[in-house]
Formats: structure tokens, C-alpha cells, sequence
């Protein structure tokens, strides 16, 4: 670019900002590079194969945090067992069925509303009804229930967007051969608009290991091996991350803070990287 | 007319019949799904009007709103002002946004202009993963790097403070401020910026002067939103701002209205004055959120017609 035949005032504005975009992407970057080295710093070096496969115990003086992943596994599983179903549900309806303009703004309207709502009112709201109305007291299905609402949205926005880029012309196609419109749904749409489905359950899978405000008051906090899967889901449990809050917060156990944020870290790597690449084979598709 | 009128009796009607009806009942199904989002909204909504009501008419709504003190634990004169939690949290908001909003706009005018592909593929990866960073890691970061650096960079006795929230947020906020405007930026016609490159202005006045203005609605949605992820984050500050119920100011431990909500809800026991006055200051908080919703989506749809 040549700037000579400019005024030094208009050089010295392409200049100075010119070095702001700069700064502002360096600093991003460079944020999220010492977040990542930091945590893995202090935390790796605290993570052990028998902390990764043993229960807390004070007796033995240990501290695992099994229970804790196993937790937030059957939060996961749950959660998007429910969701699923029902997120691509209304999904299909907004796009395929959905004939009133009016219908679909207020359904449009109510998910825009659920993503906007901070999860601390989705865990007041889960405390309220499932722990204390319907007696669950604090458990994994209370747990899964609430974020099942906090999910719902992801779920559906992502389904749509992609069912909205299979082409209109096979959806015709199967209808000219005499398909109803459900078997065309079934064997037509669905198959080629899957690979967006598990986009959005990626992403859901993203929020829910994230997720603490939401499960603190719902799902608990407690870090017991049970037995059976029905245990499971009506104890109490805390995810990880709420283990984390508890072991900084409540017991000043800030090394294993960071060894469960390492954990952590590495689950959101692994999560946003697989999301990046199937929504890349998405978009080439 | 000379279609042929079926036996109703052949087998050919009645697969017909029943696949009607099979196409009724998933239609019926699937506009169940569809209202599900629906009733959960009507259920949240419902559930907070009613249980933060009570504590309200009890208490009083201009001294619910207005009162600078909050001491629910005080025995013989509990005192329910949330104020302080009020402004908190709209002083923690306007921080992060006056931090935030600066670093993610240049950045995002960087990487929808002035970036590379491959450059500017890096740092949306970059991005994302922030983004996806829970809110608890921040906030044990922010515990045991911010909030000593605070401490000992303006001598104090606590480094947990409001302004090591307004940090913590507004890193959080990022993310969102960056994608949002980012999406904004790109949808200016390059006719506009091709224009002003023809009349001599140099390509970053263009930038600032021309594509800026005319994505003004989508970088002001993104603002929206960076405020409405600040004032909803619970966790995160918790863990920064030291928790005491006092009146905001920069170096003061505060509570924000999020954070108010969950410090107390573990011990407060049911059906008390206090728990009942936590539901009210959701239904505070959950009001302020249904204001930035109402904006936040005005503002998307102005941007979207224009496109």
C-alpha cells in the first residue's frame, strides 16, 4: 500500500489501528495458549492412574475421582437418550411439516428464549420441581431432566440447519415415487442430514461436561461408587466439574482443582476438535 | 370423472388406510416435539412467577428493589435489599463489555478482513475453544492467578473483587462478541467496501468507516449478547468475587445477582423468608434476561432483513 501522497494524520490512523487488529488477535490467542499451558502445567503432573480409577477416601487418605467421571457420563448418555428424540422431533416438524408461519415463530421464539436463560435459573427450576415436587431429591435423573431442557435448543437448531441443506429436489423425488411423506422423511431426509444430528449432539455432549450452575442444586455433589445403573440415576452425583468447585471451594484442595481442570481441558479439545472436523465434512458436503 | 371406485374391502385400501393413518400420527408426533420447547418455557416462566411472588409481597417491592442491605441470616431484624446485587451485577456487565468488547470487535474485524484463510482458520479454532472452556475452569484460574495478581497489584487485603469479575467475564464473553460480529462483518456487500477503496481511502478506513457502520446492528446484537451471557454467568464469579453482600465498588468483595442466588440456596432451609427471597431475586434476574431476549432477537431480525 502506498501511503505517501496521504496526510500524516490519515498514516497515522491506518497505523494505529492497523496495529489494534493485530494486538487484539495476538492477545486472543495468546489468552488461550496460556489458559491451556497453565492448567496443564499445574494439573497434569497431579493426575494419576489411581486418582483417574479409585473413590475418594478419607480413611486411605486418597482422592479419585471415578465416581465423578462416571457421573458425568450417565448425565451425558441420559440426557441425550431424551433429548434426542425430541429435539429432532421439532426439528422435523419446523422443516417438514410445519404449514402455519405463525406456529413456527412461536416455536422458534420459545427455543431463542430456553438459549438465552442462564443456567442457574435452569438449576433453581430443576431443584424446585424434580428434587422437591416430584421428591427425586438431588440425583442423576434430576440432573438429566434439567439439562435436558437446557439442551433442547442446541439440539434443534442444529438438526434444522442441516436438514434445511438436503435438497429440496430428493425430497420430491421420493414423494413422485409414491413414498409417504413419513417413509420419505425416514429413509430420505433423516440418512442425509445425520451427520449434522451428531454435530449438535457433539456440541450438546460440549455444554453438559461444562455444565456446573445447572447440576449443582439437581444432580448434587456426592463422589460414591454405587452399584446398579438404578442406583446410579437416583443418588446423588456430582459431575466433574462440580467435583472441581467442591474440592477449590468447599476443601481448599486447589491441586486437585486443577488436575480435574486438566481433565477437563482435554475433553473440551477433544470434543470441539471432532465437532470442527465433522462440521468441515459438513460444509464440504 | 372416471376413477374407478375401490372395494373397500381390497387390500390395497386398507394399506392405504393404514398408512394415513400411520402419516397422521407422526405428524401429531412430531408437533408434540415442537411444542415441547414451548411448554418449557411457559413451565420455566410459571414456576418463577409463582414461587418468586411471595417473598416480594412480604417484603415489600420498593424495599425488596431499593434496599442497600442484605443480611437474610440476621435473627432478630433480617433486612432483604438487593440493590447491592442489582448493581453489581450491572456494573460487573458494563466492565466486562468495556474490556471485552474492544479486544473481540478489533479481533473480529481482523480475522473477516484482514486475516489469511489459514490464519484466520486458527484463531476461529482458538475461539471456539474458549468458548467451550467451562465456566468452573475460569473461574479456578481466575481464583489463583487474577485474584492474587489484584491483590498485590493495588495493595490490597482481598484480590477477590469486582474487578477481578469483570475480568473473568469478560474473557468469557469473548467468544461470543468475536463469532457474532465476525458473521455481521462478512455480510457487508463488498460492493460498499470496493466503493470506498475506489474513492482513495485506504483499506483500514474502509473497515472502520464503511463495513463497521453497515454491520452496526449485528456488532450491537453481539454486545447484546456478550451482556446477557455476563449477567447470567454464576459460577465463574462466584468463585472471584468474594461474596459479600455489599454495595458495588471496583476493589469491594460483591455478589452479583447469580451469585446470591447460589451461595445461599445450601443452606437456607425450605419455606423460609430467605429461601423465598432467593426465588424473588430470580425472578429478577430471569426479567432482566427476558429484556436482553426481546433486544437481542429485534436486533438479529433488523440485521437479517437488511441482508
Amino acid at each position: 500500500m502506498e501511503m505517501k501522497h496521504l496526510s500524516p494524520r490519515r498514516v497515522l490512523y491506518d497505523r494505529v489501528l492497523r496495529f489494534l487488529l493485530y494486538f487484539s488477535a495476538l492477545l486472543t490467542c495468546t489468552m488461550l495458549v496460556v489458559l491451556i499451558g497453565y492448567i496443564f502445567y499445574r494439573g497434569l503432573p497431579e493426575v494419576s492412574w489411581e486418582m483417574l480409577t479409585t473413590e475418594p477416601s478419607v480413611l486411605r487418605d486418597v482422592i479419585g475421582i471415578l465416581p465423578n467421571l462416571i457421573n458425568t457420563l450417565a448425565l451425558i448418555v441420559g440426557t441425550l437418550l431424551i433429548v434426542l428424540p425430541l429435539g429432532v422431533g421439532a426439528a422435523i416438524y419446523l422443516t417438514e411439516y410445519a404449514r402455519s408461519r405463525r406456529v413456527v415463530e412461536l416455536i422458534e421464539f420459545a427455543t431463542e428464549t430456553l438459549t438465552g436463560i442462564p443456567s442457574i435459573l435452569y438449576g433453581l427450576v430443576g431443584m424446585l420441581f424434580f428434587v422437591q415436587f416430584l421428591g427425586w431429591g438431588g440425583s442423576i435423573r434430576a440432573g438429566i431432566f434439567t439439562l435436558v431442557i437446557m439442551i433442547l435448543p442446541t439440539i434443534v437448531r442444529t438438526t434444522q440447519e442441516s436438514l434445511k441443506t438436503v435438497p429440496q429436489a430428493y425430497r420430491e423425488a421420493a414423494l413422485g415415487l409414491g413414498s409417504g411423506k413419513w417413509h420419505m422423511i425416514r429413509t430420505v431426509v433423516l440418512p442425509s442430514s445425520v451427520d449434522g444430528i451428531v454435530t449438535g449432539c457433539i456440541l450438546s455432549i460440549g455444554r453438559i461436561v461444562g455444565e456446573s450452575a445447572a447440576l449443582l442444586y439437581t444432580a448434587g455433589s456426592a463422589s460414591v461408587l454405587v452399584g446398579s445403573l438404578r442406583k446410579l440415576l437416583t443418588t446423588s452425583g456430582g459431575s466433574l466439574t462440580v467435583a472441581l468447585y467442591m474440592y477449590t471451594m468447599e476443601r481448599g484442595k486447589i491441586a486437585t482443582g486443577f488436575a480435574i481442570a486438566s481433565i477437563l481441558m482435554i475433553l473440551t479439545l477433544v470434543i470441539n476438535l471432532s465437532a470442527k472436523w465433522l462440521g468441515g465434512k459438513l460444509k464440504r458436503k | 370423472m372416471t376413477r374407478t371406485k375401490q372395494d373397500p374391502g381390497a387390500p390395497g385400501v386398507k394399506k392405504r388406510g393404514a398408512r394415513d393413518l400411520l402419516e397422521k400420527g407422526m405428524n401429531g408426533l412430531f408437533f408434540l416435539c415442537g411444542l415441547v420447547a414451548v411448554a418449557f418455557v411457559l413451565f420455566i416462566t410459571a414456576y418463577l412467577v409463582i414461587s418468586g411472588l411471595p417473598a416480594i409481597r412480604q417484603i415489600g417491592l420498593t424495599d425488596f428493589l431499593f434496599g442497600t442491605e442484605w443480611a437474610s441470616t440476621n435473627k432478630t431484624d433480617p433486612k432483604f435489599g438487593i440493590l447491592p446485587f442489582i448493581l453489581t451485577s450491572i456494573y460487573g456487565t458494563a466492565g466486562a463489555i468495556v474490556i471485552g468488547v474492544p479486544v473481540g470487535f478489533l479481533t473480529a474485524v481482523f480475522l473477516s478482513k484482514l486475516a489469511p484463510r489459514r490464519t484466520a482458520a486458527v484463531i476461529r479454532t482458538a475461539v471456539d475453544l474458549l468458548a467451550g472452556i467451562p465456566s468452573v475452569v475460569y473461574g479456578l484460574i481466575g481464583m489463583t492467578v487474577l485474584v492474587p495478581a489484584v491483590r498485590v497489584a493495588f495493595d490490597l487485603s482481598s484480590g477477590a473483587t469486582l474487578l477481578a469479575a469483570m475480568v473473568v467475564l469478560a474473557v468469557m464473553i469473548l467468544p461470543s462478541i468475536i463469532s457474532v460480529s465476525e458473521t455481521a462483518l462478512n455480510a457487508v456487500p463488498k460492493e460498499y467496501e470496493e466503493a470506498s477503496l475506489a474513492l482513495g481511502a485506504t483499506e483500514i478506513e474502509t473497515y472502520f468507516r464503511v463495513s463497521a457502520p453497515a454491520a452496526a446492528s449485528g456488532i450491537a446484537a453481539a454486545v447484546v449478547l456478550g451482556i446477557g451471557r455476563a449477567i447470567g454467568e454464576a459460577m465463574a464469579i462466584m468463585m472471584v468475587a468474594g461474596n459479600v453482600a455489599n454495595m458495588p465498588g471496583l476493589f469491594k468483595s460483591v455478589r452479583f445477582l447469580t451469585t446470591a442466588i447460589a451461595s445461599e440456596m445450601s443452606y437456607s432451609s425450605v419455606g423460609s423468608l430467605q429461601r423465598n427471597a432467593l426465588f424473588s431475586i430470580a425472578l429478577v434476574l430471569f426479567l432482566f434476561i427476558m429484556l436482553i431476549n426481546i433486544l437481542l432477537n429485534a436486533l438479529l431480525k433488523r440485521d437479517r432483513n437488511k441482508g
